[in-house]
C-alpha cells in the first residue's frame, strides 16, 4: 500500500518503461531533461508559493489584510506579479560596467538553484547526492555573494556600493558559523552524504537535533540565526536596508533582473530551512517512535515531500515572524554579534560535540 | 525684566523701548551684537533661547526681530529689533556665535529679504538656488514668472559657500569649502525613503561614518509667508494646516490665538475645551506617526503599522467632528466650526481605554528589544546646551533636558486648568526622545480625561465681523506643537491682510541640529536619529 503514495514507485514505473523502449542513452537523456524541467518549475512555484505566503502571513502579523483581490484569498497574485515582472523592461543604464552588470544576478539566482537541487525532497526525491554534499552546499550556496558584489561594483551607484560593501562583510562572516554549526552536526553522523544523514534519523529521537542534544540544539540555534542573515533578510537585511540605502545592491537593477534577485531571495530563504529540516529534522522522515507499530504506519501514509515541506515550512514560518518583529541591526552590532558571540560558542560547541560523539554520549 | 531693562539702557543707552505688545527694543545694526550677547550672557536671566528671527521689509529698511527666551523660563520674552537702509548691499552682524539656530535663519532671510550677515561662517541661500533674482519677501519683489523659469535642466551642487568675515582690515568676501576635496558624498534624499518628505542631506561618509552633513532644502517651499500678505486671514487660516500637516490643528489653533488676541475677540469657553481637545487628539496622532516612522526607520515594519491603526480611531473621531482627516480645517477666528457630535465623549472615552492598552503594547514590542536599545541608546546625544542653542524643542527638546513645554510655561487656551507633569529626560539621546514621545502620549490622554466630561455649555463660537482687520501691531503667538514650539507672528498695518506674517517652524530647528548631533555616527544611525528628532519638511519649507 504504502508504496503506491512514495514516488519511487511511479519514478521507477517510467524508468523501467523508457529503458524497455528506448535504448539507454536516449532514456537517460530525456531523465536529465525531465528532471531539470521539474527543479525549474518546482522552483518557480516555491518562489511564487512563498511570496504569497509570506505577504499573507506578514498581513496578519500586522494587522492587514494582505493580498485579497486576485483569486480567491489573492492566490494568483504572485503570479500575476510574475508575469508582470516579465514582461518589464529592463531599463538601460549609463555609466555601469555592462558585463558585469548583466552578469550579477545570473550568479546569484543559479547559486542558489545548485544548492536548491542538492537537497532531498522526500524519498528517493533527491536529484544530486554526492558523498561530501553538505560541503557541497556550503560551497555553491557561497557563490551568490559574488552576484551581490558584483552588482554592486558594476552599478556604480552609492547607495549599492555600500550595500555589496555590507553584504560582503556579513555573509563572509555568518557564512563561517552557518558551516560550523553543520560540521559539528557531520561529526555526529560520520558523513556528509544528505541521503544518508537523512537515513540515520529514522526514529524522532534519532532526528540529529536530539541524537546531539545540547550541542545539537546549539547548533541548530546558531544555524537558523547564521542561516537568516545569509538570505540578508530582516533583522539582518543590511545589504538591501531600505530605510538607508533605498535598496541596497540592486537599487538599479530592474524587470527580470531585479525578479532574479528577488526569487533568490525568497528561494534562499527556502533553502537554508531545508538544509536545517534535513541535517537537524529528520529529513523528509515522518515522526516515527520504535515499537509504535500501528503510529509508524499511520504516519507513513503521510507522504514523506510533504512532512519535509511541512517541516521546512514550520522552520520560514519562524524566519517571517523574526523579521517582521525585529528591528534592524546595525553594520558593527552586525559583526559583533558574529565573531564576538557566535563564532566562540560555535567552536566550544564543535569540541563539545566531539567529546560526546568520542564518549558515545549521543543517544543511541 | 524691570532689572534686564535696565541693564539694555546700561549697555545701550539710546536703545528705544517700547512696551506696548512685548517687550521690544530697536537698536541700531552696529549695536545690535553688543546688546545680544549682553543678554546672552548676563547673570540674572541668560536670554539663550532665540524663538524667532524675522525679517522684514519696513520700506525704507530691511529689518530683522530677534524674539528671545530664556531656557529657564521659557515665558520671558524679549524682542530685539533692527534695520539697514541700504537696500542694495544690506549687511548686518551675524548672531551665529550666540545661538546657533540663528544660522539657518540668517540663510533663510538672505534668500528671502537678501540681507547678507556678517561673521556667518556659511552664508548660502537657504530654500532658494543660488542663482535665483530677486528677494521674494520684499515687497518690491517681481514675481513674474519669466525671470526665474522653471529650469528643466540637471545642475551639479556647488559645495563652495560664500561668506562675509570681519578682519582687522575690514570686511572681507571669502569662499570656502562645504566638503574636502576627495570626501565620499552621499545624497540622502530628496527622494529618500526615510528623509520624512523631501529632505536633502548632503552627507560625507568615511566608511560607513558621516562625517558631514549639509542641509539643503527648499525643494517644497511654497512661499505661504508671501502668499499670506495677499490674503485676508480667514484665508491664510488655510496654510497653517499645511505646514506641519501632523500637527494640524495646533497650528491653525496658534494663528486663531494670534488673530483672536490682536482683534480682541472673546473666544466662548466651550470652543476653547473644544479646541485643547482636538489639540491633544491631534498631538497623540502626530506622536503615533513619530513613533511609527522612527521605528520603521530602524527597520521594524510591523510598528509602523500597528501606529497607523491607532491613529486611525483617532482620524475616524476628526472626521466625524469635522468632516477632514489629515487637515481638518476645524479652528475658525473666534471659536471652531462645528459643534461636537453627539457621542464624542464616549467616542474619547473608548479611545482612552484603547490607546493606554495599545501603548503598553509598543513598549512590549519595541521599547525593551534588545535590536532597539542598541540602536537608540547613546546614539545622536545633544546636550542640554545644545538644545537650547539650536532651540530644538518639543519632545527632543525635553529628551536634552529642557523644560521647554510652553502647555506648561505659558499656559495658553485653557492649559491652565489641567494637571499634567511634563515629561523630562536628561539623556539626551534617541532613546529618551522616543520615550519622551510615547510618554507625552499618556499625558495627551490625561489631559483628555480631565477635560472630556466638563465641556461647558455655550456657544462654540464667537461672533465675528464679516472682514477681520487687526489694528495696527506685532502679535505673537507661541504654542507648543507636537514636535515643538509653533510660533505665529503677524505685523499688520490696520488692513484686512497682514504687512508681514511670519511662521515659526519646530521643525527647522529639529534639522539643523541633525549636522551636529549626527557626526561621527554611523549611517544607519543617521537615519534612526532623524526618525528620533521626527521632523516633518512642509513645515521647514514654508
Amino acid at each position: 500500500m504504502i508504496k503506491y503514495i512514495e514516488a519511487p514507485y511511479y519514478l521507477d514505473l517510467l524508468d523501467n518503461f523508457l529503458k524497455t523502449n528506448l535504448p539507454e542513452w536516449a532514456a537517460l537523456a530525456i531523465e536529465y531533461v525531465l528532471i531539470g524541467l521539474v527543479l525549474l518549475t518546482a522552483y518557480a512555484v516555491i518562489a511564487l508559493a512563498l511570496i504569497y505566503v509570506e505577504r499573507k502571513v506578514t498581513g496578519f502579523f500586522q494587522a492587514r489584510l494582505g493580498p485579497n483581490r486576485v483569486g480567491p484569498f489573492g492566490i494568483i497574485q504572485s503570479v500575476a506579479d510574475m508575469i508582470k515582472i516579465l514582461l518589464k523592461e529592463i531599463i538601460r543604464i549609463d555609466n555601469v560596467d555592462k558585463f558585469l552588470f548583466y552578469l550579477a544576478p545570473f550568479f546569484m539566482i543559479v547559486s542558489s538553484f545548485l544548492t536548491f537541487g542538492a537537497l532531498p525532497f522526500g524519498r528517493g526525491l533527491h536529484v544530486v547526492d554526492f558523498d561530501n554534499g553538505i560541503f557541497y552546499l556550503i560551497a555553491v550556496s557561497s557563490l551568490s555573494i559574488i552576484g551581490v558584489l558584483l552588482a554592486g561594483w558594476a552599478s556604480n551607484n552609492k547607495y549599492s556600493m555600500i550595500g555589496a560593501m555590507r553584504s560582503g562583510a556579513q555573509f563572509i562572516s555568518y557564512e563561517l558559523s552557518a558551516a560550523m554549526a553543520l560540521m559539528t552536526i557531520v561529526v555526529l553522523t560520520g558523513t556528509m552524504k544528505l541521503s544518508t544523514i537523512v537515513d540515520q534519523q529514522e526514529y524522532v529521537y534519532h532526528w540529529n537535533i536530539f541524537r546531539g542534544h545540547i550541542p545539537a540544539v546549539i547548533a541548530f540555534v546558531i544555524y537558523l540565526i547564521a542561516g537568516h542573515a545569509e538570505t540578508n533578510r530582516g533583522p539582518f537585511d543590511l545589504p538591501e536596508a531600505e530605510s538607508e540605502l533605498t535598496a541596497g545592491y540592486h537599487t538599479e537593477y530592474s524587470g527580470l533582473q531585479f525578479g532574479f534577485y528577488y526569487l533568490a531571495e525568497y528561494l534562499n530563504m527556502f533553502i537554508i530551512a531545508g538544509i536545517a529540516t534535513t541535517v537537524f529534522l529528520g529529513g523528509w522522515q515522518p515522526i516515527q517512535v520504535e515499537g509504535w507499530d500501528g503510529f509508524n504506519t499511520a504516519m507513513n501514509f503521510i507522504p514523506s515531500f510533504v512532512w519535509f515541506f511541512g517541516k521546512t515550512g514550520f522552520l520560514v514560518m519562524l524566519s517571517l515572524w523574526v523579521r517582521w518583529t525585529f528591528p534592524r541591526l546595525r553594520i558593527d552590532q552586525l559583526l559583533n554579534l558574529e565573531w564576538k558571540y557566535l563564532l566562540p560558542i560555535n567552536m566550544v560547541n564543535l569540541i563539545l560535540m566531539v567529546i560526546i560523539v568520542i564518549y558515545g554520549l549521543y543517544i543511541h | 525684566m524691570e532689572k534686564i531693562k535696565e541693564l539694555i539702557l546700561k549697555t545701550v543707552p539710546d536703545a528705544v523701548v517700547d512696551e506696548t505688545q512685548k517687550l521690544t527694543v530697536t537698536v541700531t545694526s552696529d549695536k545690535l551684537h553688543l546688546l545680544a550677547k549682553t543678554l546672552r550672557y548676563n547673570e540674572a536671566m541668560p536670554f539663550d533661547f532665540l524663538v524667532m528671527m524675522i525679517g522684514e521689509d519696513q520700506g525704507e529698511a530691511l529689518g530683522v526681530l530677534y524674539m528671545l527666551s530664556a531656557s529657564q523660563d521659557v515665558s520671558k520674552e524679549l524682542v530685539l529689533r533692527t534695520s539697514t537702509t541700504d537696500r542694495e548691499k544690506p549687511l548686518l552682524y551675524s548672531v551665529t556665535d550666540l545661538w546657533e539656530t540663528a544660522h539657518f535663519n540668517e540663510r533663510e532671510i538672505y534668500a528671502m529679504l537678501g540681507i547678507r550677515f556678517i561673521n556667518n561662517p556659511d552664508m548660502r541661500k537657504f530654500f532658494l538656488n543660488q542663482d535665483w533674482v530677486g528677494f521674494p519677501l520684499r515687497k518690491d519683489y517681481d514675481a513674474d514668472p519669466a525671470i526665474n523659469p522653471v529650469n528643466l535642466e540637471s545642475r551639479d551642487i556647488i559645495d563652495i559657500a560664500p561668506r562675509i568675515v570681519e578682519t582687522e582690515q575690514g570686511l572681507k568676501e571669502e569662499t570656502v569649502r562645504i566638503f574636502e576635496e576627495d570626501d565620499y558624498i552621499i545624497n540622502i534624499g530628496p527622494q529618500h525613503p526615510s528623509m520624512h518628505g523631501v529632505m536633502h542631506f548632503r552627507t560625507s561618509l568615511d566608511g560607513e561614518i558621516v562625517k558631514k552633513i549639509d542641509v539643503h532644502s527648499g525643494y517644497i517651499h511654497r512661499g505661504i509667508e508671501k502668499l499670506s500678505e495677499s490674503l485676508t486671514y480667514p484665508q491664510i487660516l488655510h496654510f497653517t494646516d499645511r505646514l506641519d500637516y501632523l500637527s494640524a490643528n495646533i497650528n491653525r489653533h496658534a494663528l486663531c490665538m494670534c488673530v483672536e488676541k490682536a482683534a480682541e475677540i472673546e473666544v466662548p469657553e466651550r470652543a476653547q475645551y473644544i479646541r485643547v481637545l482636538t489639540d491633544e487628539l491631534n498631538r497623540i496622532q502626530s506622536h503615533l506617526i513619530a513613533w511609527g516612522t522612527m521605528c520603521m526607520d530602524l527597520g521594524a515594519t510591523t510598528a509602523f503599522i500597528y501606529g497607523m491603526r491607532e491613529r486611525e480611531l483617532i482620524l475616524e473621531i476628526f472626521e466625524k467632528l469635522s468632516g477632514g482627516r489629515l487637515i481638518i480645517n476645524y479652528n475658525v477666528i473666534g471659536g471652531v466650526m462645528f459643534d461636537i457630535y453627539d457621542g464624542f465623549q464616549k467616542d474619547i472615552h473608548a479611545f482612552i481605554i484603547e490607546m493606554r492598552k495599545r501603548v503598553k503594547e509598543y513598549h512590549k514590542l519595541f521599547s525593551g528589544n534588545v535590536i532597539a536599545l542598541g540602536r537608540m541608546k547613546d546614539l545622536g546625544i545633544m546636550t542640554k546646551e545644545d538644545a537650547i542653542s539650536y532651540a530644538v524643542t518639543g519632545p527632543a527638546g525635553r529628551g536634552s533636558g529642557w523644560s521647554c513645554d510652553l502647555r506648561i510655561h505659558q499656559p495658553y487656551s485653557i492649559y491652565d486648568k489641567v494637571q499634567f507633569k511634563e515629561i523630562i529626560r536628561t539623556e539626551g539621546d534617541a532613546y529618551a526622545r522616543y520615550l519622551n514621545r510615547l510618554d507625552e502620549i499618556e499625558t495627551s490622554l490625561e489631559i483628555l480625561e480631565q477635560l472630556v466630561d466638563n465641556i461647558p455649555d455655550g456657544d462654540f463660537q464667537a461672533k465675528t465681523k464679516a472682514i477681520i482687520k487687526l489694528p495696527e501691531g506685532r502679535y505673537y503667538q507661541r504654542v507648543e506643537a507636537a514636535r515643538g514650539e509653533f510660533g505665529v507672528y503677524i505685523e499688520s498695518r490696520g488692513d484686512k491682510t497682514p504687512y508681514r506674517l511670519k511662521f515659526r517652524s519646530p521643525s527647522m530647528a529639529l534639522v539643523s541640529a541633525m549636522p551636529l548631533i549626527c557626526r561621527e555616527e554611523k549611517l544607519s544611525d543617521l537615519i534612526g536619529i532623524g526618525g528620533s528628532m521626527d521632523y516633518v519638511i512642509p513645515d521647514i519649507d514654508r
